[in-house]
């Protein structure tokens, strides 16, 4: 579950006084995700949703506001707690955020050798989810000698290769073809099936259109429609 | 030196951002440096056992016309009944004529017995008080005007003050030597984060505990301050062999040739030390370092 009760952010500066006034980012949020809910973000460049999303991921803090992400009080976690809590957040990132000095397979395989899972396990599941988003010939390649496609390929194996409990996709399918984009799309409603809860941000509305679900529309910093 | 072999993955790239160059340098300078105090500070402490031994127990008593008449017999009688009997003096001996014409050699010459000096007796004792013997020296005085009591344990008191002295500045030198480590380590640590920080921010995002990164820094840190703590002590060696025989002939037989055991088991200790300023120092930058992160 997902819930969020009137959440104001605003990014913390150390500048000079004149630039620590700086905007709330977002402003009043409230809504509620249900486990094993599927929400669709959209909204216009600079709404909010990339904030949005990094309050989910617990990659910022809110200036005020209730955040609960998969049932926990985001204000009341120690740091070692957001860790762990983090493990179960399967993130895409908008950038991909690959590591350029890790190969593919080393790369899908971080968030699992970060959870202590047994070398065996992990060979077996980044291989097959490898082998699902069509690069199982390029596990030793380093992501700056692959397409920007086949990056976003590899941050999506490795945002669900530790089967999440909440899956957080920002633009995912940005670099992708038609063919890749369905893939990726079949990939998350079959993860959210298994009980995963989904937000994915997106400009793209004809794949909103596609796969219907709850929109959550963002506009300046705030939420002007949900469901 | 190889660094081991690790099943894990260099994820954060640390063999280049906390390169194996200067760091280890620096800190081998750091620990020649320290070599040299602790040698200094054992050598010190060596020389000052010697002469807080031997020589402040020496008491020598001089006593001119010893044949002439005193109380109850001659001067010298006299004398030595009171060391015999004075408390703290063990073991009263007349030196020889011949003892004390050997010791006047130098000055005198061999044929002594011709020059019709007035040689005075020569008495040694050893002074078991904890106090300097002022009052046994006043009272063989009056006992027997123009006796001179001489004591070890006022050269000894100077030795222990200069010792005193050198200990606290190479202890001083320990300590800024330790700071400086920790401040190199430090900088270099910081270096190593802001290279690595979009890696580190990754997989922080990816539920990286602070630990799992800190550690790896300090491992880092850690393997490569040893390398440059055993390269720096090993570097000491010749240095110290060198200032050990130079020594040698003012610790007296106390020295055997070569480094003093003491010091063949402070050297290995400093890469241990250098070890634990490595970690600590690295895991409380890159932990500081972290709580920047959500």
């Amino acid at each position: 579950m997902v819930r969020f009760e009137d959440v104001w952010m605003k990014y913390q500066t150390t500048g000079p006084a004149s630039s620590r006034a700086a905007p709330d980012v977002l402003r009043a949020i409230s809504f509620d995700i249900p486990d094993g809910g599927f929400r669709w973000l959209t909204g216009p460049s600079g709404a909010g949703k990339t904030s949005l999303l990094k309050l989910i991921t617990l990659s910022e803090h809110p200036r005020s506001g209730r955040i609960d992400i998969l049932g926990t009080d985001a204000r009341k976690v120690s740091r070692r707690e957001a860790a762990l809590l983090r493990r179960r957040i399967g993130v895409v990132y908008q950038d991909f955020r690959l590591l350029g000095h890790l190969s593919a397979y080393d790369n899908v395989a971080l968030p699992m050798r970060l959870a202590r899972r047994n070398e065996s396990q992990i060979q077996a599941d980044v291989t097959e989810i490898l082998r699902w988003v069509g690069l199982s010939g390029k596990l030793d390649t380093r992501p700056d000698e692959l397409s920007g496609g086949e990056q976003q390929r590899i941050a999506i194996a490795r945002a669900v290769v530790g089967r999440p409990k909440l899956l957080v996709a920002d633009e995912p399918t940005g670099n992708l073809d038609d063919e890749q984009a369905q893939r990726l799309m079949m990939l998350i409603t079959a993860l959210n099936r298994l009980g995963t809860t989904v937000v994915v941000a997106t400009h793209n509305l004809g794949l909103v259109a596609r796969y219907p679900a709850p929109r959550l529309v963002m506009a300046e910093g705030q939420l002007t429609a949900h469901g | 030196m190889a660094e081991p072999a690790t099943t894990r993955p260099d994820y954060l790239g640390l063999r280049s951002a906390l390169s194996d160059r200067l760091l280890p340098v620096l800190v081998g300078a750091m620990t020649f440096l320290a070599a040299l105090a602790v040698a200094g500070t054992l050598a010190a402490a060596s020389l000052a056992a010697h002469w807080q031994g031997d020589t402040a127990a020496a008491l020598t008593v001089q006593v001119p016309n010893p044949d002439d008449a005193g109380a109850g017999g001659t001067r010298l009688a006299a004398v030595l009944r009171a060391l015999s009997t004075a408390p703290g003096v063990t073991n009263p001996q007349l030196m020889s004529t011949d003892d004390v014409n050997h010791l006047l050699t130098p000055w005198l010459g061999t044929n002594i017995a011709a020059l019709a000096l007035p040689i005075p007796a020569v008495i040694t004792a050893t002074w078991a008080g904890s106090a300097p013997p002022d009052a046994l020296a006043a009272s063989l005085a009056k006992l027997a005007p123009g006796t001179l009591l001489t004591s070890g344990a006022a050269w000894a008191a100077r030795v222990a003050a200069l010792t005193s002295s050198l200990q606290a500045c190479a202890a001083a030198v320990l300590f800024i030597v330790a700071l400086v480590a920790a401040a190199v380590v430090s900088v270099a640590t910081r270096s190593g984060l802001a290279q690595r920080r979009e890696a580190i921010e990754i997989i922080h995002g990816l539920g990286a505990l602070d630990a799992d990164i800190a550690d790896r820094f300090a491992a880092r840190a850690t393997w490569l301050t040893v390398t440059g703590a055993i390269a720096g002590g090993a570097l000491a060696l010749p240095i110290l062999f060198w200032l050990s025989a130079l020594a040698a002939p003012f610790a007296g037989a106390a020295q055997s040739p070569g480094l003093p055991p003491a010091l063949w088991i402070a050297l290995p200790i400093l890469p241990l030390v250098a070890a634990i300023i490595g970690w600590s120092t690295a895991q409380l930058t890159v932990r500081g370092w972290l709580r920047g992160l959500a």
